[in-house]
């Protein structure tokens, strides 16, 4: 069994990340954990993750942000807000969660072929192109660029809802994709305008 | 349930009950077994059981006894005499018998609480209730005697409890004497900049309280005093109080320090006890300047004059007064007072004890107690948060529980660091903008608001560390440990170890009974507990009594506690002295002494014996005397007097014989 | 009685049968749908997880569009429900996000001023048709059946509006008034594991089968949901539950297809042919 190094230095943490978080939609509250575990506790998909929300937040807090950005908990967030519901010092957990996995993508640290922030790409590039998500391709998308041997295992799912009509390999469009575009673009250049400053 | 029998002859007619105690008794011993059982008893012609004996038809029932079958002696066989002799005796005298024809049996402390074995605690019970059957046979009728009570009060202390408890019975007209030890009154909360959770400035809420003090008429103020012997008992104390010299003429001196600017010293040079050793006094002083009484002091110990008697005294020159006097010799003093309120306060704990935290050693740890006084405005640095090489630190580490939750030093959390350390997190942060980190193994915050303080420092982003530290080092494994202490602790809720380098560390002291907290109690005759504290008559029902009446405690003499609760017991305390005082007078037990005169051969070895100083020889008959009012009742000349001339009341040789002879019979 | 309608993509694709059977129950009780032109989708859970601000602007495009027609809007599906809900009280609270979302909306020629109320259609059948006024119309009652009422996450949590979040029981008395028996259920609101079930299938799939199961165990003879996405986890993968733990076999049922049929409306058009496992139990003697 290798050995790993668990001793923290502070040298590791990233101060600036934590104070980040705090300034994020969502991530106000951060401080006012007092790590009491409901968030864990009531998390149905806690028991699979490498740190539990509870412990997550005290990572993102104390600044630990290599840990925190590459943990699988933030992705393994199903959003179904359990968390942020029961908090006592009503921490947006879910949110906290969400404002992670964005800076998990953007610096590029989320697992490797893992399909969630995969999903989550694709899922944008796929309004932008059509302004309505069509669940068929994105799937068949989703599983082309991650798991092939996967893909070929949903065949029965897959012919199931072509049985029932609920496949569909035609995407719905919208008819003012250029107004969409627009507000999106307009995003982009305040976004540019944010960065130049 | 209950048997009745007719009177048997010779014995008077002696009732019994047994109380169930709810289950406390009952559950472990077999009451309607020993009801039956000392029925047969000779004399008992009433044998019962009962839920609860204490409650008023327990009582009503054991009055209607008394007068339906003309009962003349009674035992009863519950809990402790502690809780339940009065409540009985005075069943006793409703039902129209004198208090004293009743014993009481203890079969929950003594055997229901203390046994498993049902059987043996049933027998147990038994025993005991036949003793007591025995014994009260030979109970004679006695009176309870009344004393005066002295109106005026003592109060030993001038932190704020003894501050706050001179001030409500002063203001209630009673004369009020407070003795103080230091030079100063105020205590530990002097020390302090602000107090939690509110974070009012300590000293804008006590000096008031100081002044008013020391402007009272009601109040004598004796500070740099200490109380030397207490004498006599409840209402009528008599107390010698050692007034050590300053030096200076309290009457005469106004406080106006020009003798410390004259004194030969052109710079303070002494380690400044008040400011935790951090700043520098001269050998003449004052602590600081709302110090109360406004006087100054000289230092015996640092002053030329006084150690040499060569020095050119430009201080009393400087004094227009003529205050000094650098002959005064201490002054033992005696005043009478009714009552006692104790209010000695506590010590920190000795924080060079924790070797591992490197107190002593390193110069960047310091005493939570030392950051009290530089986060001051007006302590040695008025208000910087500086290292003693003057360097502002940039990460500071707060260790709590020092001295407190370790079986090692001091088992009990001393309540209060959770929530000073709180506020010094906060004290630094503004004061100097370092990172600030809290170790704590739980956070303590009860409290009305402190829970929300806790939560104000959580959002201020000072860090919170679940883990006890293992050690403070300045061996640097990194480039950015150089210089800096390292502190390692076990991150519990990240769930790895950290090195956590700072600049300062801070030591949560706890709170410890004073180190005289022993020698005191017996100069009160009151108890301690096994930490040390001042014992309470009972800790949720008698909180600021003691098993001494007259005697009452406050503060934190008598355990861990903080400026609120502190402020709130010492009312209480007053409040008790105050129900005596307004009562007039108090009853005292009968369980006196006497001398049969005739049998009295006058060889005084009784005399130096008693602890009460209630024994005289009466020189025209030469007879031993005992003072009624003065016999506590502890038996000491009874089982000392060569003659066997000294009796006790309800402790007569019949009486013991027969109850021993009533627990060994079968 | 009228509405603006918004399906969100899934009603349109895996959850037509919720859109099929919706449409027909406001149908039958005089509430007329109109639905949104040329929405957009609403971004739901994903969308947020790669730009929090265009995800928001997405909702704002549909809201935007929403209020030039000054109706309630109805979003059948938890997540749109949930997203449009979120945006609009994020915006209200965070006013630098309010100023990039309504800057980015008046780029392309749109206003969003805020007074849009978006509902759930369990809402609006409680609360403005009212459970009198459908019972009047119970035709045919689910006396005798046993439905486990499975409301997901999203739609009372974070925001409770119309029920409770930790017992809702808005669908518990509708599909009571249509006369079915609704089984205890503990798990009303656990998560069905959201797009895990695609993406992380060992996950996803203990959540489903732990739902099923329960469901099971309490004598429900099918899950009644709320939610495209649930029933889409608990219906399709049944054939994976049955290879890693066992066949459970249990239909996965929209709550307006239980109250279609109360009402009398075909078994035909209310999607009933679409469901992966058959719920010919349900539909026995109708």
């Amino acid at each position: 069994m290798p050995l790993e190094q668990k001793l923290k230095y502070e040298a590791e943490r990233d101060v600036k990340f934590a104070n980040w978080v705090t300034r994020e939609t969502g991530g106000e509250n951060l401080r006012h954990c007092i790590q009491c575990g409901v968030c864990s506790a009531t998390c149905p998909l806690s028991l699979y993750m490498d740190y539990t929300p509870r412990r997550l937040i005290n990572l993102a807090r104390e600044g630990f942000k290599k840990e925190v950005l590459s943990s699988l908990t933030i992705w393994l967030c199903a959003s179904c807000y359990a968390c942020r519901v029961e908090c006592p010092k009503k921490i947006q957990v879910t949110d906290i969660m969400y404002l992670l996995k964005r800076r998990a993508i953007q610096e590029g640290v989320y697992p490797r072929h893992f399909p969630i922030p995969v999903l989550a790409k694709e899922f944008g590039r796929m309004i932008f192109l059509f302004g309505r998500v069509n669940e068929t391709l994105l799937v068949i998308d989703l599983f082309l660029r991650t798991n092939w041997f996967r893909f070929l295992g949903m065949t029965r799912l897959g012919m199931n809802l072509m049985r029932t009509g609920r496949m569909s390999f035609i995407p719905e469009q919208i008819k003012r994709k250029r107004e969409l575009r627009k507000i999106l673009a307009a995003l982009d250049a305040e976004e540019q305008k944010e960065s130049a400053l | 349930m209950a048997e009745q029998k007719e009177h048997q002859n010779g014995i008077p007619r002696i009732g019994f009950y047994i109380c169930h105690c709810g289950s406390n008794i009952a559950s472990i011993i077999d009451v309607e077994d020993v009801r039956k059982y000392v029925a047969t008893l000779p004399g008992v012609v009433v044998s019962r059981d009962y839920k609860y004996m204490c409650s008023d038809p327990g009582q009503e029932l054991i009055a209607q006894d008394i007068r339906e079958h003309k009962l003349e002696r009674l035992v009863v066989s519950a809990c402790s005499p502690n809780l339940h002799e009065e409540t009985f005796r005075n069943a006793a005298a409703k039902g129209g018998l004198n208090s004293f024809y009743f014993q009481m049996v203890n079969i929950r402390e003594h055997a229901s609480w203390v046994h498993e074995d049902k059987a043996a605690a049933t027998r147990k019970a038994k025993d005991l209730a036949r003793a007591a059957v025995y014994r009260v046979r030979f109970h004679q009728a006695l009176e309870k005697r009344k004393v005066p009570v002295d109106p005026n009060v003592l109060v030993v202390g001038g932190g704020i409890a003894g501050i706050h408890a001179a001030l409500t019975l002063a203001n209630a007209g009673k004369k009020v004497t407070l003795v103080e030890r230091e030079a100063t009154i105020g205590g530990h909360m002097a020390l302090f900049d602000k107090t939690f959770p509110t974070m009012d400035c300590a000293a804008c809420i006590l000096t008031p309280k100081m002044s008013a003090v020391k402007s009272h008429p009601n109040i004598t103020l004796w500070t740099y005093s200490e109380v030397e012997k207490v004498e006599g008992y409840v209402g009528n104390y008599k107390v010698s109080v050692k007034r050590k010299p300053r030096y200076v003429n309290e009457d005469l001196c106004v406080g106006c320090m020009a003798c410390i600017d004259a004194c030969v010293f052109k710079e303070p040079k002494f380690p400044d006890k008040f400011n935790q050793g951090l700043g520098k006094r001269k050998p003449v002083y004052i602590d600081f300047p709302q110090a109360t009484p406004k006087v100054v002091l000289i230092d015996p110990a640092t002053c030329i004059q006084m150690k040499t008697g060569k020095c050119k005294k430009s201080c009393a020159d400087a004094c227009d007064r003529k205050a000094f006097d650098f002959n005064q010799q201490p002054e033992l003093k005696e005043i009478q007072v009714g009552t006692i309120v104790l209010a000695t306060g506590f010590k920190t704990y000795d924080a060079k004890r924790d070797a591992l935290y490197g107190y002593g050693r390193y110069p960047g740890v310091f005493t939570a107690l030392e950051i009290e006084r530089l986060v001051n405005a007006s302590g040695p640095t008025l208000g910087d948060v500086v290292l003693r090489d003057g360097r502002h630190p940039k990460a500071v580490g707060i260790i709590h529980c020092v001295g407190s939750r370790d079986e090692k030093t001091n088992k009990w959390c001393s309540r209060v660091c959770c929530m000073y350390s709180l506020k010094l997190a906060h004290l630094i942060k503004e004061h100097s903008g370092a990172e600030v980190y809290n170790f704590y193994i739980d956070m303590r915050t009860p409290g009305k608001g402190y829970e929300e303080f806790y939560d104000k420092l959580l959002a201020e982003g000072v860090h919170f560390i679940r883990g006890r530290v293992a050690e403070v080092t300045d061996w640097a494994m990194t480039p950015e440990e150089q210089g800096k202490l390292v502190l390692r602790v076990e991150d519990t809720l990240a769930g790895f170890v950290r090195r956590i380098p700072v600049d300062m560390v801070v030591l949560a002291t706890g709170m410890e009974a004073q180190a005289d907290a022993g020698e005191v109690r017996h100069k009160f005759n009151i108890g301690c507990g096994s930490e040390g504290f001042f014992q309470e008559r009972h800790p949720k029902l008698a909180p600021v009594n003691t098993f001494t009446d007259g005697i009452f405690i406050a503060g934190a003499c008598q355990g861990p506690r903080d400026i609120p609760d502190t402020v709130a017991q010492a009312g209480a305390a007053a409040a008790e002295a105050l129900v005596l005082i307004d009562a007039g007078h108090v009853e005292l037990e009968p369980n006196t002494a006497h001398v049969v005169e005739e049998e009295c051969c006058g060889c005084k070895s009784c005399v130096p014996l008693c602890p009460y100083s209630a024994i005289t020889l009466d020189e025209a008959k030469k007879k031993a005397v005992i003072n009624e009012v003065l016999c506590k009742g502890c038996g000491t000349c009874v089982a000392a007097c060569p003659s066997g001339s000294i009796r006790q009341n309800l402790f007569e040789d019949d009486e013991i014989f027969s109850e021993i002879e009533g627990v060994l019979a079968q | 009685m009228k509405y603006l309608y918004f399906p969100g993509c899934s009603l349109k694709g895996t959850g037509k049968a919720y859109e099929e059977s919706l449409l027909a129950v406001f149908g039958a009780l005089g509430v007329e749908l109109q639905e949104l032109e040329d929405w957009n989708c609403c971004g739901a859970t994903a969308y947020m997880s790669v730009d929090e601000t265009k995800s928001y602007a997405l909702a704002g495009r549909i809201l935007a569009l929403a209020e030039r027609e000054r109706l309630d809007v109805v979003a059948p599906c938890s997540a749109c429900y949930l997203v449009l809900n979120k945006t609009q009280k994020s915006l209200q609270e965070h006013p630098e996000l309010h100023r990039k979302v309504t800057g980015a909306l008046q780029a392309a020629g749109l206003d969003y001023k805020g007074t849009v109320k978006v509902r759930h259609p369990l809402d609006v059948l409680m609360n403005d048709v009212g459970l009198d006024a459908i019972k009047q119309k119970i035709t045919s009652p689910m006396a005798g059946h046993k439905f486990a009422p499975y409301y997901g996450c999203q739609i009372v949590r974070p925001y409770a509006t119309f029920d409770d979040q930790h017992n809702p029981v808005t669908m518990d008395q509708i599909l009571q008034a249509s006369g079915a028996e609704c089984v205890e259920y503990p798990h009303k609101t656990r998560c069905c594991g959201g797009s895990l079930t695609g993406t992380v299938p060992e996950v996803g799939l203990r959540l489903a089968y732990i739902l099923i199961k329960e469901a099971k165990q309490r004598g429900a003879e099918a899950i009644v949901t709320v939610c495209p996405l649930c029933q889409f986890n608990l219906d399709g993968y049944q054939d994976a539950i049955a290879k890693k733990y066992e066949r459970v076999d249990l239909p996965i049922l929209y709550f307006t297809q239980i109250l279609g049929l109360a009402l009398g409306l075909p078994a035909a058009d209310l999607g009933f042919k679409r469901g992966i496992i058959s719920a010919e139990a349900v539909l026995a003697g109708r």
